[in-house]
């Protein structure tokens, strides 16, 4: 209710309104004929306002909160996703997640995702580290191998795996032509489909293609340090370890940090790299969780399990980014 | 002067000693590619056993055959369009939602926004199941416009909440005087906030592109088409069908990829930049 209805309230009520009552009346049901005016008014912006996230809610709503709250009704049943769907009916409760803790192939691939994350922690970073502190000094020509470094992670996944693919062949291959030709023919194998290579040849791909990614943002950190903070360092007489030590580690901790929670995500989620490479051979030696849900859905139709791998596989990667964030703030504490 | 001798030799080497490792490192990256583009170049009689990098008589003609007779002609085209497509209807879906998030007053605001974030965290892969349901019971499945939605929602939530921030550092004076003379919301998204905001949208621009040119799964899960599907699923489909004529399928990963080499050497700072600002903002 408006200021002026509210006077002439109380105006009456105090029986102090010495108009005639129909003018009350009147200026009454103006104030009200205002109000709704006003309200009108104001619902009808904020409906507008509305209409701007429209389109985007829509979207999301229908592409990721549905999908997501369906994958856990869908992993309680078993289904194989031809027949029409009923809860009821396909209902089996935690069979899926029991069967899935007991399922030995899908815990080795989780086991080699792990591998390959391990490996693109610890070599790749490294590596991006090391050629981010040789660029970052003033060398001739560093834009150039910037250019070239970023060039891999810009290529797509499945141009990657299959121009590798051929260099790593058995018969055809660069590689143990190379070997052959440089006399160490007995290194020669069929590297993608030797149970002892295949996994390892796998991860130094990933490595090549995800190493530029990791040079560019150290690279970025590196030139965010001020350069008197070196200077300052070496007029006391710091060797070259001794500021790497004490000036670039301290000061990059949080890009390190930010770098190994990136890595660890964007590799535990890594395959069409290996679906173009092995496919998951040989045997199940290459096999990581994605593909492991991608074979229960296309492959064998299990639907519901499909669902329950991806919800172990949220899981798993959330306690992952959980305990490395711990891990960080326990870090900057200490 | 014999010190400053010594210091510039000692300079020197350590610099030659870094331009080596570097220049191999860069042989490793590029190699794989000069391989690719070579073997694209040599007949089927040779290619296994002529082992140089570039063959004496190129044979231009494989493009050829790769664009008509292996279909990357139909996989190219289609690329383009879902690439275009997608990158529009994000931008402006985005730079709308984006732009109400950061200015305009509505009840919910925030618990959407927050909605949106959280979505970032949802690892794709374990949705694929329901997704796929969803797109065949919407009859999206084997359609363009259901890739194209798809994909457009895979690039929405960082979309979003990188133009957010840039809106939110967006002088409100501005907005105030336009008004005070009479433009509308709408107006002041598409007469000021889309302009000023170019450096947002150039890094998103850049990188949905890369992405979606390079999208390979939800192509798999959507499409079983031939002529709907896009270069990565094409080269996929060929590499099984004719597994032996690596020369025809060097050819249409070269066609695959020399658009993503074009744009990403006339293009490499911003792209530079803005996977930078992309991964310190996100």
């Amino acid at each position: 209710m408006t200021k002026s209805a509210e006077a002439i309230f109380m105006r009456l009520l105090r029986g102090v309104y010495t108009e005639p009552f129909a003018a009350a009346q009147d200026k009454l049901r103006e104030c009200a004929r205002n109000d709704v005016k006003n309200l009108v008014m104001k619902t009808k912006t904020i409906l507008q306002n509305y209409l701007f996230v429209l389109p985007a809610v829509l979207i999301f709503s229908i592409f990721y909160i549905y999908p997501f709250y369906k994958v856990f009704t869908l992993s309680l049943c078993q289904w194989d996703g031809i027949a029409r769907f009923d809860f009821a009916k396909n209902f089996i409760g935690l069979r899926n997640f029991i069967e899935l803790f007991q399922d030995k192939i899908w815990w080795s691939a989780m086991l080699q995702a792990g591998y390959i994350t391990l490996i693109a922690l610890t070599f790749q970073n490294a590596l991006a580290l090391m050629l981010a502190l040789a660029c970052d000094r003033d060398i001739k020509g560093g834009n150039i191998y910037r250019v070239i470094f970023y060039l891999p992670p810009v290529l797509s996944e499945v141009v990657v795996g299959l121009v590798w693919k051929w260099i790593y062949d058995g018969n055809y291959g660069l590689l143990n032509y190379w070997l052959a030709s440089i006399g160490l023919s007995n290194l020669v194998t069929d590297w993608l489909s030797n149970p002892n290579t295949a996994l390892t040849c796998v991860t130094i791909i990933h490595c090549w293609k995800g190493f530029g990614w990791g040079f560019i943002i150290f690279l970025a950190g590196l030139q965010t340090i001020p350069r008197q903070l070196y200077e300052a360092a070496k007029v006391d007489g710091a060797s070259s370890w001794q500021m790497f030590k004490s000036v670039t580690l301290p000061l990059m901790a949080p890009v390190f940090m930010l770098v190994s929670i990136l890595t660890v995500l964007g590799t535990m989620q890594v395959f069409v790299l290996i679906l173009s490479m092995t496919g998951g051979g040989p045997g199940y030696h290459t096999e990581v969780p994605v593909t492991r849900i991608l074979a229960s859905m296309v492959r064998s139709s299990r639907f519901g399990y499909a669902c329950s791998q991806g919800i172990m596989f949220g899981a798993v990667l959330l306690a992952v980014s959980f305990v490395q964030i711990r891990l960080s703030k326990y870090m900057k504490q200490a | 002067m014999k010190e400053g001798m010594k210091y510039k030799i000692e300079r020197f080497l350590k610099d030659s000693v870094i331009h080596i490792l570097l220049i191999i490192v860069s042989i490793g990256c590029l190699f794989p590619l000069l391989w690719m583009v070579g073997s694209s170049l040599k007949t089927q009689q040779t290619i296994f056993s002529d082992m140089s990098i570039f063959p004496k008589n190129p044979m231009w003609g494989n493009f050829y055959l790769a664009w008509t007779k292996g279909g990357f002609g139909i996989y190219f085209l289609n690329s383009m369009l879902y690439t275009v497509t997608v990158v529009f209807g994000i931008v402006i879906i985005a730079s709308l939602a984006a732009f109400a998030f950061s200015r305009l007053k509505f009840p919910g605001k925030n618990i959407l926004f927050y909605m949106l974030l959280a979505a970032m965290m949802i690892p794709l892969p374990g949705s694929f199941v329901p997704l796929y349901v969803l797109m065949t019971r919407l009859h999206l499945i084997n359609t363009r416009i259901g890739y194209i939605l798809c994909m457009i929602n895979v690039g929405l939530s960082f979309s979003i909440y990188l133009l957010k921030t840039f809106f939110d550092k967006m002088p409100v004076e501005l907005e105030d005087a336009a008004r005070i003379d009479g433009c509308s919301r709408l107006g002041i998204w598409w007469n000021m906030a889309l302009p000023l905001a170019k450096p947002a949208i150039a890094v998103i621009v850049i990188f949905n592109s890369l992405n979606v040119w390079n999208e390979y799964i939800l192509a798999t899960l959507i499409f079983s088409s031939k002529n709907l599907m896009p270069l990565q699923r094409g080269l996929m489909i060929f590499q099984g069908i004719h597994i032996t004529e690596y020369s025809l399928l060097m050819a249409g990963m070269t066609i695959t990829t020399l658009p993503i080499i074009l744009v990403y050497l006339i293009m490499q700072k911003h792209i530079i930049k803005g996977i930078t600002t992309g991964v310190i903002v996100g």
